[in-house]
């Protein structure tokens, strides 16, 4: 059993890295947008191996809503949605590749090197059960809290994108102003 | 499968995010590769959380935690995208040329 658990996990963990690489690889914002929810279900199925099935699919069950709403504004917003063309949509691209793979060794030794305390969950308890019971008992004012907190996005989410606002339109007496070149 | 490949997997898939938040022109490919990172980080708190404190509930917890974080991220992201193109017509972020000091 754990054979085949230990195959499914590097089988996701290399599904995981290697869709959330091609993201950033595809001419397409669409396929970049499901190359990254791709890595998203890898990393939720790791998560299911890790017997935190409840966080496993919600994380799934979130992206895959995320992701259609991303598909969409990727279409409004892109430079280029489908792909058609090839082009870069990179800038910096060394300084970028230098400070990625810096933080993943840098990341990497901190996770092989650092003396993590090594206490499995025990067996014979279900984590659902327990983190329902801690959601609803200890730790409600965190769970609120996110509800709160999430309350508070929408309205500002909805006055970040209202056309009108007191003042007048959105785009009115903010444009930006012409300068003169300066070279 | 053990807590230190799990971190590196999370490493992994952090460097990636940095890699795509500081590369990508686009404000939206810039959105992703943040999500990319909190997708990494969710995976390492799950994988403290299953090594090291002993099946304690609120690892759990702080996943949901960081998992309300990446859908505030995502909100308020997509409404300053769509903010910034409404007033200054830009989609990528070398039309902002404002902000550079």
């Amino acid at each position: 059993m754990s054979g085949i658990v230990d195959f499914l996990f590097w089988v996701f963990a290399v599904a995981a890295v290697v869709t959330g690489w091609l993201v950033f690889r595809t001419d397409s914002m669409v396929r970049a947008a499901y190359w990254l929810m791709a890595s998203f279900v890898a990393v939720g199925a790791i998560l299911v191996t890790l017997d935190a099935q409840f966080l496993g699919l919600i994380l799934i069950l979130m992206m895959a809503g995320e992701m259609t709403i991303m598909a969409i504004f990727m279409v409004m917003y892109m430079m280029n949605p489908a792909g058609l063309n090839p082009m870069t949509m990179v800038h910096q691209h060394r300084t970028a590749a230098v400070a990625g793979a810096g933080a993943f060794v840098a990341l990497a030794l901190v996770g092989l090197l650092a003396d993590f305390p090594d206490r499995p969950a025990p067996s014979g308890t279900d984590p659902t059960v327990d983190l329902g019971v801690e959601l609803l008992g200890e730790s409600m004012l965190v769970f609120e809290s996110a509800g709160v907190a999430l309350l508070a996005v929408m309205i500002g989410a909805i006055a970040l994108v209202s056309k009108r606002g007191r003042y007048g339109d959105a785009d009115e007496g903010s444009e930006e102003p012409i300068l003169e070149k300066t070279e | 499968m053990s807590l230190d490949a799990l971190l590196v997997v999370a490493a992994a898939l952090f460097g990636a995010g940095v890699y795509g938040a500081l590369s990508q022109q686009s404000f939206v490919m810039i959105m992703m590769g943040l999500e990319l990172m909190l997708n990494a980080t969710i995976l390492a708190v799950v994988a403290f959380w299953w090594g090291s404190t002993g099946g304690n509930p609120e690892g759990q917890l702080l996943a949901i935690v960081v998992m309300a974080v990446m859908a505030i991220e995502a909100a308020i992201g997509f409404a300053l995208v769509t903010n910034v193109y409404r007033v200054r017509k830009a989609d990528i972020t070398e039309k902002l040329r404002r902000l550079r000091g």
